[in-house]
C-alpha cells in the first residue's frame, strides 16, 4: 500500500519537521502578537523581508547565526512601525497589516535589486547543515526525523517551550495575555497597555522574520522572490486552530507539514498520476480554510483582539 | 500619549495631516531612489514624464488605471461595509476566466449581444468566488481578511490548471495560454486609432454607479451602517447578514468586472500574469480614496501614473520599479495616519 509505506518511512517525517520549522516560528510570533490583542497581518511582508535579511547578511560575510539575529531585528523594526500605527493610534489592525505586508515585500524587492542589480540568479551561501543528535537519532522512525535536523528547526522546538514558558510561567507572560483580554484591568494596576502590546508585537515580528530566514538558511540556501508564498496567511491560520495556544499551535504545524509532506509524496504515486499537480499544491491552503471552520465553533479568542486601547475611554 | 476628538475640525486640520502624508512619502522615495544611485528630481521626473509625457504615455496610464478602478471600487465598497475582501485578486481572475469561456467562440452572437452577457457572466462569477467567505464569515463567524487571501491562491492555481488543460489554447507553442478571443467578444476601443478600449469607460460607468448605489439607495444607507456598527444596526432591525452577503456580491462582481475588461479590452486571451496583483493594489487604490467610489477613480489614475511612470523612470535611470510599490505602500500607512489626525488630537498624559 502506498500510502502506509510514505507514511512509515523516516525521511517523510524528517520532510514534515522540517517544512513545519519555519512555520512553527512565525506562528509562535503571531500567537504572541495576537495573545497581547494585536492581530498583526504583515506576517507574509515580515517573513519575506526576513528570508531575506538573514540571508544577504550571511552573503555579505556574516556567520549563519549572525543572520538570524539580522533577520530578527528586521523583523523587530518592521513589528515597531505595526506597533506604531495599531497600538497608540489603534488604527485598522486589517489595513495596517496589509498595507506593511506591501511595505515589507516591496523594500526587499528592491533592496535585492539595489544590492545584486546584475544578477540574474541569485547567489547561494553555504546553509545551516543537519547536526545529528548522538543516541536519540538512533530511534527506529522517530530519531532521523526529530533528532538529524538543522539547528534552526532544534532552535523552533526550543522557543515553543520558551513562549509557553514565558506565557504562562511568568509575570511578563501574564501581563502579555492581560493585556488581550482585558486591557482595562492591567491599566488599572498601573501598567502600560501600550508599552505591552508594542513589546508583543515588536518582538513576535521579530519570531516572523526569523521563520522566514529558515527558508533562505536552513531549507535553501538562496533567496526566490515568491518563497514565502503565502505561508504568512497559513500560519494565521495555524494560531486558530492552535486555540492561541504554543504547544497546541507547534501540534498544528507538525500536522500541517506533514499533509503538505504527504501530497509531495502523493504527486509521485498512482493517484498523482491522473490529478492534476495544481490539485495538490491547493491542498495547504484548502486545508488551512477548513481549519479555520472547523475551530471556529469552540473559539477562545483573546477578548480584546482587535480591540484598541485607549486610556480614559470606552 | 492619547487621542482626543475633536469637535469641528478647521481647514488646516482636515487638510495639512493628508498633505504632509504625500510629502512624508516622497521624501521617503527621494531618499530611497539616492541609495539606489539615483538623483530624486530626476527620479521623480523621469516618473511625471514616463506617465503623462506623451500621448501613448498617457494613453497608458488610463489603460493601467482601469483595472485598478475595478478593484478599487470592489475594495471600497466592501471596506465600507467593514467586509475585509483582500481577494480582488480571485474575482479579477473569475472574471477573467469567464470571458475566455464565453467568448473563445462558445458563443456566437453580435458583439452588442455578446459583450453585456460576458460582462454580466463574469461579474457573477467574480460575485459568487467571494460569497463563499462572506457566507463562512456570517456563517461560522471565520476572519475573511485570511479566506479571502488564501482563496487567492487558491485561485490562481486553479487558473494554472485551466491554462495547462481545459482552456490552453493549442496553437500556443505549449506556453500556459488561452485561445484568443473572437472578434465579438472583444470591448472595441474609444476611438479608432488611439490604444483605449471601452473598458475604461465602462469603469468610469461603474464609479457612477456605487456612488448612486452608496448615496441613493437603501442598500447603501444600510451598507454604511453595517460599516459603522452592525450591533447598531441589527438593534435597528437591518438585516446585518443579507447586507453583508449582498456587499459579497456587490464587491465580487466589480473586481470580476477588472479580469473581463484586461482580457476582452486590453490582452485578447488569458494568462496566469494576467494581473500584477490588481487586487491588492486595489486596497491601496480605495484607501487613498477614502472609500469614495469617485475618489476611486482619481486614486487609480494617480496610482496608475505612478506605476507607469516607474517603468519608464527604471529604463532611464536605472532605480528598481519597486520604488513605485514602496511608494504606494507607504502612502497607503501615512493616508491612515493622517486621516485619523484629521479626528483626533494627540495629547501627551
Amino acid at each position: 500500500m502506498e500510502f502506509l509505506d510514505i507514511l512509515l518511512s523516516a525521511s517523510f517525517w524528517a520532510a514534515a519537521i522540517r517544512i513545519a520549522s519555519p512555520l512553527i516560528f512565525a506562528t509562535l510570533g503571531e500567537l504572541i502578537c495576537e495573545r497581547a490583542g494585536v492581530l498583526n497581518l504583515g506576517i507574509e511582508g515580515i517573513m519575506v523581508a526576513g528570508a531575506f535579511a538573514g540571508w544577504i547578511a550571511v552573503w555579505a560575510g556574516l556567520p549563519l547565526w549572525g543572520g538570524v539575529a539580522v533577520a530578527f531585528a528586521t523583523g523587530m523594526a518592521l513589528g515597531f512601525v505595526h506597533s506604531v500605527l495599531s497600538v497608540p493610534f489603534g488604527l485598522s489592525q486589517h489595513v495596517v497589516g496589509v498595507g506593511l505586508t506591501l511595505l515589507a515585500t516591496a523594500l526587499t524587492f528592491y533592496t535585492y535589486r539595489v544590492v545584486l542589480p546584475e544578477v540574474s540568479s541569485p547567489p547561494k551561501i553555504q546553509a545551516f547543515t543537519a547536526v545529528e543528535i548522538p543516541v536519540l537519532s538512533k530511534i527506529p522512525l522517530i530519531g532521523p526525523a526529530l533528532f538529524n535536523q538543522t539547528p534552526l528547526t532544534y532552535a523552533a522546538f526550543i522557543m515553543v517551550a520558551v513562549v509557553a514558558f514565558v506565557l504562562y510561567r511568568t509575570p511578563l507572560g501574564l501581563a502579555v495575555r492581560a493585556v488581550g483580554e482585558n486591557p482595562g484591568a492591567v491599566a488599572a494596576q498601573g501598567l502600560s497597555v501600550t508599552g505591552i502590546r508594542m513589546g508583543a508585537v515588536i518582538v513576535g515580528s521579530g519570531f516572523m522574520a526569523v521563520g522566514g530566514s529558515f527558508l533562505t538558511l536552513s531549507a535553501f540556501d538562496s533567496f526566490f522572490f515568491d518563497m514565502v508564498n503565502g505561508r504568512g496567511w497559513i500560519c494565521i491560520a495555524l494560531v486558530v486552530f492552535g486555540a492561541w495556544k504554543p504547544g497546541k499551535a507547534l501540534l498544528g504545524a507538525i500536522l500541517f507539514a506533514a499533509f503538505d509532506a504527504f501530497q509531495i509524496r502523493l504527486q509521485q504515486t498512482s493517484v498523482g498520476a491522473f490529478l492534476p499537480y495544481q490539485v495538490f499544491l491547493m491542498m495547504p491552503y484548502i486545508l488551512s480554510i477548513l481549519a479555520l471552520v472547523a475551530m471556529s465553533r469552540r473559539a477562545e479568542v483573546p477578548a480584546a483582539l482587535m480591540v484598541p486601547f485607549n486610556k480614559g475611554e470606552r | 500619549m492619547r487621542l482626543e476628538p475633536i469637535e469641528a475640525p478647521g481647514v488646516a486640520r482636515r487638510v495639512l495631516p493628508p498633505a504632509l502624508a504625500i510629502v512624508a512619502t516622497f521624501v521617503v522615495a527621494a531618499v530611497l531612489a539616492m541609495i539606489a544611485g539615483g538623483d530624486p528630481l530626476r527620479v521623480f521626473g523621469e516618473i511625471v514624464k514616463g506617465a503623462v509625457g506623451s500621448k501613448f504615455a498617457l494613453l497608458e496610464t488610463l489603460n493601467r488605471a482601469t483595472p485598478l478602478i475595478f478593484t478599487g471600487l470592489a475594495v471600497a465598497v466592501a471596506f465600507r461595509a467593514k467586509l475585509w475582501n483582500i481577494g480582488a485578486e480571485a474575482q479579477l481572475y473569475a472574471g477573467a476566466v469567464v470571458t475566455v469561456v464565453l467568448g473563445t467562440g462558445a458563443l456566437t452572437l453580435p458583439a452588442p449581444v455578446l459583450l453585456p452577457l460576458i460582462g454580466v457572466a463574469a461579474a457573477l462569477a467574480g460575485a459568487l468566488v467571494l460569497l463563499v467567505p462572506a457566507i463562512l464569515k456570517t456563517r461560522f463567524g471565520v476572519d475573511e481578511v485570511v479566506t479571502t487571501l488564501l482563496f487567492n491562491f487558491i485561485f490562481l492555481l486553479f487558473v494554472s490548471y485551466l491554462l495547462e488543460g481545459p482552456l490552453k489554447d493549442p496553437m500556443g507553442m505549449g506556453w500556459p495560454k488561452s485561445p484568443r478571443l473572437i472578434d465579438e467578444a472583444r470591448l472595441p476601443r474609444i476611438v479608432e486609432g488611439l490604444r483605449l478600449h471601452w473598458g475604461f469607460a465602462l469603469a468610469l460607468i461603474a464609479a457612477v454607479a456605487v456612488w448612486v448605489i452608496q448615496t441613493r439607495t437603501t442598500l447603501g444607507f444600510e451598507m454604511r451602517a453595517v460599516g459603522q456598527n452592525a450591533e447598531a444596526a441589527r438593534f435597528a432591525g437591518m438585516p446585518v447578514m443579507s447586507v453583508i452577503l449582498k456587499t459579497a456580491l456587490l464587491s465580487g462582481g466589480l473586481a470580476a468586472l477588472a479580469g473581463f475588461s484586461e482580457v476582452s479590452g486590453l490582452k485578447g486571451s488569458l494568462t496566469l500574469d494576467l494581473s500584477p496583483g490588481y487586487g491588492y493594489t486595489g486596497i491601496v487604490v480605495a484607501m487613498l480614496a477614502l472609500l469614495h467610489p469617485l475618489g476611486v477613480v482619481v486614486a487609480a489614475l494617480f496610482v496608475a501614473a505612478i506605476f507607469v511612470g516607474a517603468d519608464s523612470m527604471s529604463r532611464a535611470v536605472g532605480v528598481p520599479t519597486y520604488l513605485a510599490d514602496i511608494m504606494l505602500a507607504t502612502a497607503l500607512l501615512l493616508m491612515v495616519l493622517a486621516i485619523l489626525l484629521t479626528k483626533f488630537r494627540v495629547r501627551r498624559d
